[in-house]
């Protein structure tokens, strides 16, 4: 295979100079909050744009997925797994940890693909505004049937990760930032590698650029959307993970905002780019952080957003997307 | 199809309907006013009259007043240009918050509560031409993003900038209105609810009006093809534009009118269940149809706003072992979601259909061309 080296170290040269840059500007402690940050955005910004990808569809209740996957990941490591505080011993926090991401990740993405078959595919045919107006409406259905069986108070999640820090040049790392942050590129990269390398996904990647050829050549349309709605799902849930983790507490309504941001990361990055995506949520992670260390943290959500509309104005196909028609 | 009957049989019912239909405008301000002198009779009537007081009753139309002109606004932009709007509330907020600027002791204003109308719309539309002109010429599910986010800045704003504002606490003690001297007060509904019946009577012709003409069928035409509008000759960001506009100044004379009646204002009063509960109205009473998104809001306000609570009690009372201990105001919000999903799915045209909105949305692509041109009489 041959790497065309313009493509593959430009990017990565940027990439790093941004980060340099970003680290010197904020040092050690918000560098590292922001990169966590960005993680959780860049795997719920993945599932909006690999769904938009395939159906063009924003699926609004997709930051509710993610804040299922999180109450989901409390409730296995609470009432099925008994843990309350830090695990210690190295070998059984892996072990355990594992368990909560797998059986996180795959629950939610059976309720991704449930969601599908219910509530989309039945208007798959139909004007663009019902499968919108419906979507909102699975929203509102996951909140309050979460806020009906947990309270509608925050939740705490139980600590498994010990909070201890390392010193790193000049200030200190949680081992819990590295881990969720590599946690995060290795979705990513596998991620990749699956909608790159695999029969699935060239399926998904065909039935994205034409769905009735990519019928014609006998691909399984219904197949091929839900497991995209099931690899977006359990991506949000990895993402829910982290966030009670990182965290500690959760809420029924915490998939709203979080969900507008990680939508805000995939428009940036190019909506349908998997890797702008992922990039878009490091930055839009890296703004917050900015008007937090300014002083201005009541305005940080108005800040994301007018990234939003600038984006959307100046330049609407994002940092890697193609051009879109005016309307599909 | 009524019409057609009428003429073959002119039967007083016929006659009537043919006169409606030739009065338009008449005919709703007669109906609003048959519709006014009915609801507080109606509501003397046992079982209403012991649920709450009859001031209670009207206090309560004079709140879903505000409703119904949200829903009739939104359906501007939802359900005659089919662009869906998510940030809804927010435009509520600007009108709400325009008043309280105007009238009340915190800006040592008092401008008289009717020239406020005005006022409210015209600031909620001009932040609405604002809003929409870079953003209408994007895809429509952009807007929607763009929307939401909008709906969710605004009432941040108003938060946040506490020196203007007073933030959380909000703005207390606006002035009622008053009209030729005769003052509003809080302790008596009745001038409120004729106000608000009158508001509304008048905004309804107005946007019938409006439908009908040549603004109305461009909007029309663009939900239902925008190429196609647009090879036509129509100019769609203009004409989305005034959509656009249009709903955010229903949307400001709401928020005037809300504010003159419960004379507080919060950031609190405008989150995003605001603008989903319009938008359920709008979807459940059928988008399209004034009268039957009117109804929609009505209907919805009224079971959120009585019947729920009012279940409560009645199972508390029988000792209903589930029911008794389940809150059905905190469900209202799940029932909402199920019933936008189920009506999308079973009833996408919605419970008070518009004729041509129904065959639009049961049209799959082949059939489109052959929906036949706006019959649509009064309420059909």
């Amino acid at each position: 295979m041959t790497v065309d080296f313009r493509r593959v170290i430009r990017p990565v040269a940027i990439g790093t100079i941004a980060l340099l840059t970003e680290y010197a500007l904020l040092g050690t402690q918000q560098f590292a909050n922001a990169l966590t940050l960005g993680a959780i955005y860049a795997l719920i910004a993945l599932g909006y744009t690999m769904v938009y990808g395939i159906v063009e569809l924003i699926n609004f209740a997709h930051g509710d997925i993610f804040m299922v996957g999180s109450f989901l990941a409390m409730w296995i490591m609470t009432t099925l797994l008994g843990l309350s505080g830090p695990v210690t011993n190295l070998l059984n926090l892996v072990g355990l940890l594992s368990i909560v991401m797998f059986a996180t990740m795959v629950g939610m993405g059976f309720i991704g693909m449930f969601i599908e078959r219910f509530a989309y595919r039945p208007l798959r045919h139909a004007p663009r505004l019902a499968p919108l107006i419906t979507a909102i409406g699975v929203s509102f259905i996951l909140q309050n049937i979460i806020s009906s069986l947990f309270g509608p108070s925050p939740v705490n999640v139980p600590q498994i990760v010990p909070l201890d820090k390392f010193a790193f040049m000049g200030g200190k790392i949680g081992y819990l930032n590295v881990f969720m942050v590599v946690l995060a590129v290795v979705l990513m990269i596998a991620l990749q590698l699956f909608v790159g390398r695999t029969r699935l996904g060239r399926a998904m990647r065909s039935t994205a650029q034409d769905r009735e050829a990519a019928e014609l050549m006998g691909v399984d349309i219904n197949q091929t959307i839900a497991i995209t709605f099931f690899i977006a799902a359990a991506l949000a849930g990895a993402g829910g993970v982290i966030q009670g983790l990182y965290f500690g507490s959760i809420k029924f309504d915490l998939g709203f905002f979080v969900g507008l941001k990680a939508f805000t990361a995939a428009v940036l990055g190019g909506i349908g780019n998997t890797t702008g995506a992922a990039i878009g949520g490091f930055i839009i992670a890296f703004v917050e952080v900015y008007a937090t260390v300014l002083g201005y943290t009541q305005w940080s959500e108005v800040a994301v957003f007018t990234v939003l509309i600038l984006v959307l104005v100046f330049r609407p196909s994002g940092l890697l997307g193609q051009q879109l028609g005016e309307r599909a | 199809m009524t019409t057609a009957t009428s003429k073959r049989l002119p039967s007083p019912w016929g006659r009537l309907r043919a006169r409606a239909h030739d009065h338009r405008s008449l005919t709703i301000l007669a109906g609003w006013a048959i519709v006014a002198s009915v609801l507080p009779v109606i509501v003397m009537i046992p079982p209403l009259s012991t649920f709450q007081p009859e001031s209670l009753w009207i206090d309560g139309f004079a709140n879903a007043g505000v409703f119904i002109l949200l829903a009739m606004g939104l359906n501007v932009v939802v359900g005659l240009a089919g662009l869906l709007d998510l940030g809804y509330a927010a435009f509520f907020a600007i009108g709400s918050y325009a008043y309280a600027f105007g009238a009340s002791p915190f800006t040592n204003l008092q401008i008289p509560f009717w020239p406020m109308l005005l006022v409210g719309a015209v600031v909620a539309a001009t932040l609405g031409i604002l809003l929409g002109a870079p953003t209408l010429r994007l895809r429509g599910d952009y807007l929607a993003i763009v929307t939401l986010g909008f709906g969710e800045i605004v009432p941040a704003v108003f938060l946040n900038a506490s020196a203007f504002t007073l933030g959380t606490n909000g703005i207390g003690g606006i002035y009622k209105p008053e009209v030729f001297g005769f003052q509003f007060t809080l302790e008596n509904p009745v001038p409120y609810y004729v106000a608000m019946v009158a508001i509304l009577a008048i905004t309804m012709v107005f946007l019938y009006r409006l439908q009908g003409s040549r603004l109305g069928r461009a909007w029309m035409a663009i939900r239902e093809d925008e190429l196609a509008a647009a090879s036509s000759g129509i100019n769609t960001i203009t004409t989305k534009l005034l959509a656009f506009a249009l709903g955010a100044s229903t949307a400001g004379l709401a928020g005037v009118f809300a504010t003159s009646k419960l004379t507080f204002v919060g950031p609190g009063q405008f989150g995003f269940q605001v603008s989903f509960t319009v938008l359920a109205m709008v979807v459940l009473g059928g988008m399209g149809n004034i009268w039957g998104v009117a109804t929609g809001a009505f209907v919805i306000y009224t079971i959120q706003a009585v019947l729920l609570k009012e279940l409560n009690q009645f199972f508390a009372v029988l000792h209903v072992p589930i029911l008794q201990s389940i809150d059905f105001v905190q469900y209202q919000y799940l029932l909402y979601g199920v019933a936008l999903v189920a009506m999308m799915l079973l009833r996408p045209e919605g419970l008070f259909p518009s004729s041509r909105r129904r065959q639009e949305l049961h049209a799959t692509s082949e059939d489109v061309a052959d929906v036949p041109p706006p019959t649509e009489a009064l309420g059909a």
